[in-house]
């Protein structure tokens, strides 16, 4: 395809694809700037924030700039963090706009070699297929238990991948046998509530021991749980990187096992599955015998943090283990708090444990830079967010750094790990640190 | 500088571009100067109370910093979270606090500008007085980057006021409103706030957020004194006194941070939750003498229901700075003519009543063609003799605040 060719198709898409009173609904104040990441990061290059972005779908919509590497490049550097969307007055739905934009230019356009593999190995299959995520978690717990990590570090190896990939593979989580088991209900204490639960395809296998946790505290809580047996992953790396067509069959599949039976609430542990659960209306809003179903689905989606705040955790007298005071702090997850809105009930639940002295870290609400499989497409500008961002952690003297997201954990474990911290600090998921750390009186 | 004098190249200068009226719109191309790395903070002065600041420097950055050293700098553009004081200079922009504290052209001590040609020029000082010539810093203030460009500037503080109290008032009719802010400032009170929402604005803010906002009264005032907290609670005893007697049908008022939070929400969304009514959002801030607050509001409305089309109005009524606000779509040309008729009728009427086209946006491009409604023949003249001084080739922000052609005034009946 020439140049030419794939600018008219490109623009044509987007006249397709992104709805022109989206597009006008900015209102250009730049409110978003100071919200943006990559605009911060970027040295204050308007092309990198979300006012420049929309300028730039909108130019190249309205045929006034042609598709070029530029604007690509623009829509790429984007962490699709969706920080701006609380700070716009006009309500701008930008992270609709966002996929829009990279569902047209990923279906016109042939993606980079390496980051075809990449998708192909993931999206195809480990995403799509939860046996397969869960065998390649295997294989990652053979390479760690078989003393070949120790020897691949040794060996340096690993310095022929990029530096991320490295920091990564240190940080990796020793695979855990999956002890949450689907299609079974896990009965509460007591009988309040009905939960269904998401168990996440990188959580299941990777953090094994959180979803487990997860379990037993909303057991404790007086939750039934039940974990539908054919859920899979929720779409969302699919769904941002422009492949909405995945997205969709994956939510088709969730929706369906999820509403087998009837629960109060669907619960999950990963701040960036809840949005997009959260959103399967839109996604699935071109199907409209779906669309009431869909809609009863996202209806019921709740994070593991506002559930157990919900259910009075914090008036339950909980206290740190410990003798001594512990400092804690907290990195938000971006979509648990730019669009599910969700940014007190963790903090409150910090504050609320005995001995526990919680400081707010001052860049919480910035994007840590791990924003999905951006860390591994773009890493310069993730390892310049992240380096920056621990500069704020070191400053709060936290020896746990707290999250709610498995995508910022493994980021946050990086950062300790970059930051030469691993000896005093360490990153958990909530559930994790209250279960490890925290007693009822 | 040099170089773009050298080959006839236009420069506008940008800070955040927030761009009401299409003020740093490179609609004559040439080089977009961009001042968000010039932005540090050169020097606190505490005993001249003055801070040297560079162009770039965010408003909001500067009233945190000198809050937490127990000083204020006062202008409070609404967009100061993401406004550059270089263009709070170059627009002179108000704020709520304008009432009683001024605008931005009353805090600036001293500039550092480079000339069109790149010759550098420092004018003013840190000085309470200073009448050394014409006071050039005052009107390289509000010049829109049309005569020079601000690298360096000096802001007056003042100490900071420690205690504020928060108050709404509820009206059934627009003159029982007006009638109160005349009232409040012939008390001889002046205070920090005096904010207004018309009924269409109650009205989409109580649509979108719920807050219980009464939609059938004709207005709300937001009232705000700040200073020692003695003074601050005998004025406050005092407007609360005056709203009832002028008829408000209820009044709240707030202590608390929290409390005040709450009162000041709906007039903080106002202009959000206009904006989610449309795609196209256009505010304009037509300003009259405040004694002409009620009449000029209805006037705005007679006016939009004359063209048909959707404006709602809020704003600082305390100084009459205005905000008409339309709700529309830049894709209907037709109803676009129609709202730009209506806005020019808006400017017409205000001037009429003693007011002006704009009281802190600035003239920018979109204006330029009313100015002279509101400085005249002669004014327009002196400007251009300036402007010619100074920029004589015209490579300074082309295009604005001077129009190539003047619009026909509106024949306006019955003001």
């Amino acid at each position: 395809m020439s140049s030419a060719e794939l600018q008219s198709r490109i623009q044509q898409g987007f006249q397709e694809e992104i709805e022109e009173t989206k597009l006008l609904d900015c209102m250009r104040c730049g409110f978003c700037l100071p919200a943006c990441p990559t605009y911060i990061h970027s040295n204050y290059d308007e092309a990198q924030s979300p006012r420049g972005r929309i300028a730039l779908m909108k130019a190249v919509r309205d045929g006034d700039l042609p598709f070029d590497d530029s604007v690509e490049e623009s829509l790429d550097l984007c962490l699709g963090c969706r920080a701006c969307e609380p700070a716009c007055p006009a309500g701008v739905e930008y992270g609709s706009l966002l996929e829009s934009a990279r569902n047209v230019i990923q279906k016109e356009k042939k993606q980079s070699v390496k980051e075809k593999v990449v998708r192909h190995a993931a999206f195809d299959h480990l995403f799509k297929d939860q046996q397969k995520m869960n065998r390649t978690a295997g294989m990652v717990k053979f390479y760690q238990r078989s003393g070949l990590q120790t020897l691949t570090r040794k060996m340096g190896i690993l310095s022929f991948f990029p530096s991320v990939m490295k920091d990564m593979e240190k940080v990796l989580p020793r695979i855990e046998k999956n002890e949450v088991e689907k299609g079974v209900v896990y009965e509460g204490k007591r009988q309040n509530k009905k939960v269904a639960f998401f168990t996440g395809c990188l959580m299941e296998p990777m953090f094994s021991k959180t979803n487990e946790a997860t379990v037993n505290l909303l057991q404790e809580l007086g939750c039934d749980v039940w974990v539908p047996e054919h859920q899979v992953c929720c779409g969302a790396l699919q769904g941002h990187s422009g492949e909405l067509d995945k997205a969709r069959e994956n939510a088709k599949q969730n929706i369906e096992s999820f509403l087998e039976m009837d629960v109060d609430y669907i619960v999950n542990n990963a701040g960036g599955c809840g949005a997009f659960l959260s959103e399967y209306d839109h996604l699935l809003k071109d199907e409209p015998e779906l669309l009431e179903k869909a809609k009863a689905f996202s209806d019921k989606i709740i994070d593991i943090t506002s559930l157990i705040y919900e259910l009075g955790l914090t008036e339950k007298g909980l206290s740190y283990i410990g003798d001594k005071e512990i400092t804690v702090t907290y990195q938000d997850s971006c979509h648990l708090r730019n669009v599910n809105l969700v940014k007190d009930e963790p903090r409150e639940i910090l504050k609320s444990i005995e001995n526990v002295h919680f400081v707010d870290l001052k860049s919480a609400d910035q994007c840590c830079g791990s924003a999905g499989i951006y860390n591994l497409v773009q890493p310069e500008m993730s390892i310049r967010i992240l380096d920056n961002k621990m500069e704020d952690v070191e400053s709060t003297h936290a020896s746990i750094i707290i999250t709610t997201n498995p995508g910022c954990l493994l980021q946050m474990k990086m950062g300790i790990e970059r930051a030469g911290l691993s000896d005093q600090m360490e990153a958990l998921h909530l559930v994790d640190f209250i279960q490890k750390y925290i007693l009822e009186n | 500088m040099k170089l773009c004098q050298k080959h006839g190249l236009p420069i506008v200068p940008r800070g955040s571009g927030t761009n009401l009226a299409a003020g740093t719109t490179p609609s004559q191309g040439g080089v977009v100067l961009i001042f968000r790395n010039m932005n540090d903070i050169v020097e606190l002065d505490e005993e001249n109370l003055a801070l040297t600041v560079q162009p770039g420097v965010l408003t909001e950055e500067i009233h945190q910093y000198v809050e937490e050293q127990g000083l204020f700098y006062p202008p409070d553009p609404s967009s100061g979270k993401i406004s550059t004081i270089g263009g709070n200079i170059s627009e002179n922009s108000g704020g709520l606090r304008g009432l009683k504290y001024g605008v931005t052209k009353d805090y600036i001590l001293a500039l550092e500008v480079v000339l069109p040609n790149g010759d550098i020029v420092r004018t003013g000082g840190k000085l309470a007085k200073d009448v050394a010539g014409y006071d050039l810093k005052s009107l390289l203030v509000g010049s829109e980057g049309t005569l020079g460009i601000v690298t360096e500037a000096t802001l007056k503080l003042i100490p900071k006021p420690f205690y504020k109290e928060t108050m709404l008032a509820v009206y059934e009719s627009l003159e029982d409103a007006a009638e109160t802010v005349s009232a409040i400032l012939a008390n001889r009170i002046i205070p920090a706030t005096l904010e207004f929402m018309d009924q269409g604005t109650i009205q989409v803010v109580e649509g979108y957020k719920q807050i219980g906002l009464p939609t059938d009264c004709e207005a709300i005032l937001l009232i705000e004194q700040d200073g020692p907290k003695e003074i601050v609670e005998q004025d406050i005893e005092k407007m609360y006194s005056i709203c009832k007697e002028y008829g408000a049908l209820s009044l709240s008022k707030a202590v608390t941070e929290q409390e005040a939070e709450e009162l000041t929400r709906a007039r903080k969304d106002a202009l959000s939750c206009l904006a989610y009514l449309s795609p196209t959002t256009i505010l304009e801030d037509a300003t009259v003498p405040r004694s002409k607050i009620a009449p000029m509001v209805r006037e705005i409305k007679k006016v939009a229901d004359k063209y048909d089309v959707r404006i709602h109005t809020f704003g600082h009524a305390g100084d009459g700075n205005l905000h008409p606000t339309c709700a529309t779509d830049a894709r209907d040309k037709e109803e676009m003519a129609r709202v730009e008729e209506a806005f020019a009728e808006i400017f017409q009427i205000a001037v009429d009543m003693g007011g002006t086209i704009t009281g802190e946006h600035g003239v920018g491009e979109m204006k330029a063609p009313y100015l002279e409604w509101k400085v005249g023949e002669l004014g327009i003249e002196i400007m251009k003799a300036i402007k010619q001084a100074i920029d004589p080739n015209n490579i300074m922000n082309p295009g604005k605040v001077f129009a190539k052609s003047t619009k026909k005034r509106v024949v306006v009946s019955n003001v």
